[in-house]
């Protein structure tokens, strides 16, 4: 069954075309751009890329996966709206899966996956054998590096882990791995299960204050 | 005999996710989300929280305007979207969906400036405009005059505002007199019941040495503080506040300044058409001072009824039917959101 696989959670802008199979999962054509400020110019041209690469048309697509962050909300918005508007033209189901899962994945012993949430704060997860046991987050680095030390993390993999002294050697992935996301949606593939809604791992509120006193109505 | 072409359009500027589908100039569908229920209580819209709601609501609206349409996206002809201007945030929404949209079902895209497809949603109301013509844009972020040549190809701006936008001092005045946001109905209403003539505000940018360097421009900063002194003296003085004189008063400033410099936009370029939109151009009377301005020297006011002044899909995808029938070049799939659009730009 072939998918299209994206995630814009963070700077990779990430589109693949992926063979789902029975017992595997291969990435046949793949369009990674790093660029945190290009997401909606950047992932259209590459989903269609990948398709154009892989020799497939949009109708051939079993499902849609895509990273559902945590992520800086206006490129992960990109992604999701994109998703959502392929699923729902094609008529087939999207699955979502958390970009840092896509992260730890496959990830050996007890690993801190972080991701820049901007504003000096950190997008995190801590996973045991691929496992995610604590998270999704955003915490200030100080903050991410306690938490992750208490859950027995000894390593870290994403691009927030190079960007902060987090205590903790950085040494896998940067960014969301492709094969990743396609294998921790492939048994729902697989299994056609029903489509999802594609929510985000905002993990924030919005930024807005309420008029301040001064400003409310002269009348009340 | 080959129809006319099926276009779809696409709108999530500010905070209405919006999706039109029309059949030339015939409107199908016009399906909209709004999220202002959700602004209200901060007295304005919040980017985030318009953006957030637009990504909820794209592909529900997308299925109503089909629905309504009783099309697939088979059938469409060309997807257009609003390319900008508007919050950045929220365009992005918008523009992605419609690339994903063009992508899946192989169809053209055509990025198309918001303010443009204000213009030529009048022709799914009063068809084909007389070009050249003069278009009155006002709205919660705009307020501009313009010089439609060929709406295909590009506008050229006459005048801005040089501070707040129309609808902007309507939403103002309405906090300070303890209305609702947005504040262009209550006021609207209130003002049924008042004086206009009660109390003198300034209009703005009318003065002669104004006239000169600002002809087209507006300004609405200076009266929304002077509604705010005379409110306060009032209060100082322990008396109380005439809501529908102040709401009266208020609003035929606006739309005075407003009528008079349109009408002598289209003087001066010799136009005999008034296009009035943008979610202002819902006010009733902004449409009466207009046309009985308009009216002395033989120019006719087109206003669109008030649900295609607000906005909506359907005003993009009028726009992208007319580009469409201009046999305009398609958008690329790179189109960028620009929150600064100029209005010399029709198509992204």
């Amino acid at each position: 069954m072939l998918v299209v696989v994206l995630d814009s959670a963070t700077p990779a802008v990430t589109a693949a075309v992926a063979a789902v199979r029975r017992d595997d999962v291969e990435i046949l054509t793949l369009r990674v751009s790093v660029d945190a400020r290009a997401h909606g110019e950047l992932l259209a041209p590459a989903i269609q890329g990948v398709l154009a690469d892989a020799g497939v048309k949009p109708g051939e697509l079993a499902a849609v996966v895509a990273g559902l962050g945590p992520g800086p909300f206006t490129g992960l918005r990109v992604g999701l709206v994109t998703a959502a508007a392929l699923g729902h033209s094609l008529g087939i189901p999207t699955y979502g899966v958390c970009s840092l899962d896509a992260l730890g994945w496959g990830q050996p012993g007890t690993v801190l996956a972080a991701t820049d949430a901007r504003r000096k704060e950190l997008y995190w997860a801590v996973y045991t054998d691929g496992e995610r046991i604590t998270g999704p987050a955003v915490d200030r680095p100080d903050e991410v590096a306690a938490r992750a030390a208490a859950a027995g993390a000894r390593r870290a993999v994403g691009e927030g882990a190079e960007k902060y002294e987090l205590g903790l050697a950085a040494d896998g992935p940067r960014y969301p791995v492709p094969e990743a996301l396609a294998a921790l949606a492939a048994d729902r593939v697989r299994d056609r299960a029903p489509g999802e809604p594609l929510t985000p791992l905002y993990l924030r509120r919005p930024d807005a204050t309420l008029p301040g006193q001064q400003r409310k109505s002269v009348l009340q | 005999m080959k129809s006319e072409p099926l276009v779809l359009g696409i709108e999530t500027s500010c905070d209405e996710t919006g999706v039109g589908i029309v059949r030339g100039h015939t409107l199908l569908a016009d399906a909209i989300a709004s999220s202002v229920d959700e602004h209200a209580r901060f007295g304005g819209v919040v980017p985030e929280v318009a953006s957030r709601a637009h990504l909820e609501a794209m592909v529900p609206t997308m299925q109503r305007a089909l629905d309504t349409a009783g099309v697939t996206l088979a059938d469409v002809d060309a997807i257009a979207v609003t390319a900008g201007p508007g919050l950045a945030g929220a365009l992005l929404v918008g523009v992605a969906a419609a690339k994903a949209y063009a992508v899946a079902a192989d169809k053209p895209l055509y990025g198309v400036n918001h303010l443009a497809a204000h213009v030529a949603v009048d022709t799914l109301e009063h068809g084909p405009l007389p070009e050249p013509a003069v278009a009155l844009l006002v709205s919660g972020g705009h307020s501009s005059l313009l010089l439609v040549d060929d709406l295909a190809s590009g506008v050229t701006p006459l005048g801005n505002t040089i501070d707040d936008a129309a609808g902007e001092a309507f939403d103002k005045v309405a906090r300070l007199l303890g209305l609702p946001f947005p504040g262009g109905p209550p006021i609207d209403r209130a003002a049924r019941e008042g004086d206009p003539a009660s109390i003198s505000f300034p209009r703005g940018l009318t003065g002669p040495r104004d006239l000169e360097r600002h002809r087209f421009d507006f300004s609405f900063s200076g009266l929304k503080t002077a509604v705010a002194r005379w409110v306060e003296a009032r209060q100082r003085a322990g008396e109380p506040v005439p809501v529908n004189d102040v709401a009266a008063s208020f609003q035929e400033a606006v739309c005075d300044v407003l009528a008079a410099k349109a009408v002598d936009a289209c003087r001066t370029s010799g136009v005999e058409t008034l296009v009035i939109g943008g979610g202002v151009a819902a006010n009733s009377r902004l449409r009466v001072v207009a046309e009985q301005r308009a009216a002395k020297y033989g120019i006719t006011v087109r206003v669109p009824r008030p649900k295609l002044c607000t906005d909506n899909g359907a005003m993009v995808a009028a726009l992208g039917s007319h580009l469409v029938a201009a046999g305009a070049q398609p958008s690329s799939l790179d189109l960028p959101a620009d929150s600064a659009m100029p209005l010399t730009v029709v198509t992204g």
